[in-house]
């Protein structure tokens, strides 16, 4: 289960919203105990996939996330996952994100139907890569 | 030579939960076979079927992207930490 503070979900909302009709993205801070992974705040990434796919397509630079590890470590949180928005289409994880995912993170992903936030889901990839599990998404 | 190779927390699963695991090497590419010899579940995750490193895992040589040394062919000596630096790509259809 992943627990996403008010906070947390209202800045991936409003990122995705702003993004709009590019897809935006980020890194999720928090912790995880046991089963339950916190997400407190997130990291917003400028997309740095080539503007003419960025309707369609997101990329965190290695530099990125050397950075957002530097952040995470000074704040005492760790790298739970990553977020981005899925422009008028579901948030369904693609068979692009899975060719492209780890193991382990949280991938968030919130869809945002003409502007306006529509919803939001979260999945982690099987480890063989056969696919990707949902789990489940509680905001408070 | 035995050199250290930092783990993203994502494939500490694969490696007993160690941060850091000493591998025997004298270049890039034989340091990460060796890691992947020695925990077999990180092979799918670094490399493609086709056996090469997967375009969104990262490999630098302490400060350095072995893209812009020699690749996977870059020497290493016993002072160098490597680490696997993950980037995230995505996207709809």
């Amino acid at each position: 289960m992943l627990k996403l503070s008010k906070a947390a979900f209202d800045a991936i909302r409003k990122h995705g919203e702003q993004a709009f009709p590019h897809e935006c993205c980020g890194v999720l801070f928090g912790k995880v105990n046991g089963e339950q992974r916190v997400v407190g705040e997130v990291f917003v990434i400028e997309n740095q996939f080539e503007e003419a796919e960025r309707y369609h397509r997101f990329l965190i630079t290695p530099d990125n996330y050397r950075e957002a590890e530097k952040v995470a470590r000074a704040k005492k949180v760790d790298i739970i996952g990553f977020y981005h928005s899925h422009p008028d289409s579901p948030s369904v994880a693609s068979k692009y994100d899975l060719d492209h995912a780890f193991p382990w993170f949280s991938y968030v992903i919130v869809s945002i139907m003409k502007k306006k936030y529509y919803d939001i889901h979260s999945w982690i990839m099987e480890n063989d890569r056969s696919g990707f599990n949902e789990e489940s998404v509680i905001i408070e | 030579m035995t050199v250290q190779i930092l783990i993203p927390t994502p494939l500490r699963q694969f490696t007993n939960n160690l941060e850091s695991v000493a591998v025997e090497g004298s270049s890039v590419g034989e340091a990460l076979n060796n890691l992947c010899l020695k925990y077999s579940p990180l092979q799918k995750h670094l490399y493609s079927d086709d056996g090469k490193l997967r375009n969104f895992v990262n490999v630098y040589v302490n400060d350095e992207d072995i893209r812009y040394l020699q690749k996977e062919s870059t020497p290493i000596s016993e002072k160098d930490i490597l680490s696997i630096i993950p980037s995230i790509a995505g996207g709809d259809v």
